[in-house]
């Protein structure tokens, strides 16, 4: 999910290069949009509930819902996407590379990707933290008590680095089991290769739910042990797409503040609540000042619905991942989603 | 029938020992294999049903569910012919060349053509075709597509690499060894890394090269350093006294190559290139690392982000497991024939 993979040295290579030839869309982003008449979304190979394609290629999640709001909000049409799944290693080089418009990957928000690959995270899609899977039958309900317990991971992601972490400031030392891939590492954990498996707390309930042999014999410990703040990211030198990018996402999440659901968009253009009509594009014009007109906003919710309706749709109870909201509750209901205020 | 098999496999003690041991081996193998890959697997696609088997057999419904996607990846659905007559017209030149149907220049041509011809078939933009773009494109077409053009750019340009390498021209012969060994000391991964994300960052957007066209520039690049090892090879090995001979008889230089060297040198080495296209139509797998989803990327694709059908990845895998194996036997059987095909008169 994380992934950081093998080739570093490569990709720090074409950083530095990007930085030699400095990008030549800056600023243009919009324009060409709009010219080319698509955006250009990237997504992620497959990742339950965020972004994956469906048996007819249709794309699925979270991410790729973003994706098509902001599609709504620039074109006025959620299907002009155009889908570019990247593998982890490629995904900052394709937003460098001007392949991509906005990265929307389930791309973890954290300071040297901030200041370091010359990009810019717009805002957080969803707040994930890593957490532990283990046997019932190992009686173990602490992450503490993993003491010299083997722990099945995925190779070259920062899960692999946060359990490194982890293992050394609890001072338990935990040894790390590593695989290259997510299915080897999932099956030699149920096959009972390492006594716990540890991924992001997002995937953990679905796997426990529907990879293992028996769910009851599963559970989640209660530790989460690293922040993963998850969000889309533009590249740097454009800031008008950047606001674009970063409002459209606080639209959607003050959309559910605010009760504006997909179904009620059109009812609520007569609605008395001022801060209703201005996001409705009623009232005043919060368009203009991003360069959209002023329906941006209620289009994308007619599009996709306000982020609770997204959320439910694709990892809550709707969804097979059967999320709760947790910390990716509204600030008033208990969490973190807190929307700067469209005005 | 039952005194030779009795020859060979009971002639000793210790010949009839292995002979037990291995027929043991089968009966322990075979019958669990048997029933959960026929017996107690399901057919459709219907995840409850498939869920319901619990492991005890297999869902082989998930390859007709995602078989769409896994063939063809991400072109889009209502142009799907496209890519099958595509998939069509390059697996028909390989069977031509196994079943021995085409011989000689016929049989390059069916061998050589039908990947440009793919090309220009998924690409369209002529003819009324609609233009697809080429990440898009996906599945089972790519993975032929990239190993027919490799090879068949490969060919031409290995030939002139391994003349090039005996012209008794020391520049020539120095640049050409410097590339040739170049190529074929790094792995393909960290070529298709370089052609993916180094070339766009270098080369001027004016160019307009995809990621396809860099991709398949690596991949001709690094099988042309292969083959044209191969082929020099195969030109050392081949008998001055025959050259002599042809010169005697008159034959100009290029004659001679044409109708003497060449024909019995393609001959010899075609194992070997067979091997080389072979380990190609294999290596193709890894452009997954670079975002384009040739058969196994198209797998992943399908699956990884399904909840309902990701617990099948086995049956999914087994599914292109074998069409890479029919792919290869294809490959190999193409080789065997130009073996066994008589002299040109």
């Amino acid at each position: 999910m994380l992934n950081m993979r093998r080739f570093i040295p490569l990709l720090a290579a074409t950083a530095a290069l990007s930085l030699v030839s400095a990008p030549a869309l800056a600023g243009k982003t919009l324009d060409a949009i709009k010219s080319r008449g698509q955006l250009s979304c990237g997504v992620s190979t497959g990742v339950i509930g965020f972004s994956s394609a469906d048996s007819q290629g249709n794309w699925k999640g979270l991410d790729a819902d973003l994706c098509r709001a902001l599609a709504a909000a620039v074109l006025g049409n959620p299907d002009k996407v155009r889908w570019v799944p990247l593998s982890s290693q490629q995904r900052f080089t394709a937003l460098q590379s001007g392949e991509v418009d906005v990265l929307s990957r389930n791309t973890t928000w954290s300071l040297t990707r901030d200041a370091g690959q010359g990009l810019h995270f717009a805002g957080v899609a969803y707040y994930d933290g890593q957490g532990f899977l283990v046997a019932k039958k190992t009686r173990v309900t602490s992450a503490r008590q993993l003491k010299n317990a083997e722990v099945c991971v995925q190779s070259g992601t920062t899960t692999e680095k946060n359990l490194a972490d982890y293992s050394r400031a609890q001072g338990i030392k935990m040894k790390p089991v590593v695989f290259d891939k997510f299915e080897a590492s999932l099956k030699a954990f149920f096959s009972g290769r390492c006594q716990a498996y540890t991924t992001d707390a997002s995937a953990l309930a679905f796997i426990r739910a529907k990879e293992a042999p028996n769910p009851d014999d599963y559970l989640i410990l209660p530790e989460i042990i690293s922040k993963e703040p998850l969000g889309p990211a533009v590249r740097r030198g454009d800031d008008e797409w950047f606001a674009i990018v970063k409002w459209t996402l606080n639209a959607l999440i003050e959309a559910e503040e605010l009760g504006i659901t997909q179904a009620r968009v059109d009812s609520l253009k007569s609605s008395p609540d001022p801060a209703v009509q201005r996001f409705l594009g009623v009232g005043e014009d919060l368009g203009k000042s991003l360069g959209l007109d002023r329906e941006w906003a209620a289009r994308a919710i007619k599009a996709v619905g306000h982020y609770g309706e997204i959320f439910e749709r694709h990892l809550g109870a709707a969804s097979p991942l059967k999320l709760q909201r947790g910390l990716n509750a509204q600030w008033n209901k208990g969490g973190l989603m807190y929307a700067q205020p469209l005005r | 029938m039952i005194a030779r098999l009795r020859r060979s496999l009971f002639c000793d003690a210790l010949q009839t020992l292995l002979t037990l041991l291995s027929l043991g081996c089968i009966a322990l193998v075979l019958p669990p294999l048997f029933q959960w890959g026929l017996l107690n697997a399901h057919f459709s696609p219907d995840v409850a049903a498939c869920e319901a088997l619990q492991g005890r057999g297999a869902c082989w419904g998930v390859v007709a569910e995602k078989a769409r996607f896994i063939l063809l990846g991400r072109y889009p659905d209502e142009l799907a012919w496209r890519p099958m007559l595509a998939s069509g017209l390059i697996l028909g030149g390989w069977l031509a060349g196994a079943q021995g149907w085409l011989r000689g220049t016929r049989l390059l041509v069916a061998l050589t053509l039908p990947p440009f011809l793919a090309v220009a078939l998924l690409g369209g933009g002529f003819a009324g075709l609609t233009p697809v773009l080429t990440e898009n494109w996906g599945g089972l077409p790519l993975t032929l597509l990239l190993t027919g053009v490799g090879m068949a750019t490969a060919l031409p340009l290995g030939m002139a690499i391994a003349y090039g390498r005996r012209s008794g021209l020391p520049v020539v012969e120095g640049l050409l060894t410097a590339y040739v060994e170049l190529c074929r000391g790094i792995p393909l991964v960290a070529a298709l890394f370089v052609a993916s994300f180094l070339l766009p960052l270098l080369l001027p957007d004016s160019l307009g090269l995809g990621m396809l066209e860099r991709v398949l520039l690596a991949i001709v690049l690094f099988a042309s350093a292969y083959v044209s090892e191969i082929l020099r090879g195969g030109l050392q090995a081949f008998p001055q006294g025959q050259q002599d001979a042809a010169a005697a008889l008159g034959l100009g230089r290029w004659q001679i190559q044409r109708w003497i060297v060449l024909p019995q040198v393609l001959r010899h080495v075609s194992p070997s290139l067979a091997n080389s296209a072979i380990s190609l139509f294999k290596d193709t797998s890894l452009v997954t690392v670079v975002s384009l989803y040739e058969l196994t990327g198209s797998l992943g694709l399908a699956l990884a982000g399904d909840a309902q059908w990701r617990p099948f990845y086995l049956e999914a895998w087994l599914f292109i497991a074998a069409l890479y194996w029919l792919g290869c036997l294809l490959l190999a059987r193409i080789s065997r024939r130009l073996e066994k095909s008589p002299a040109p008169r």
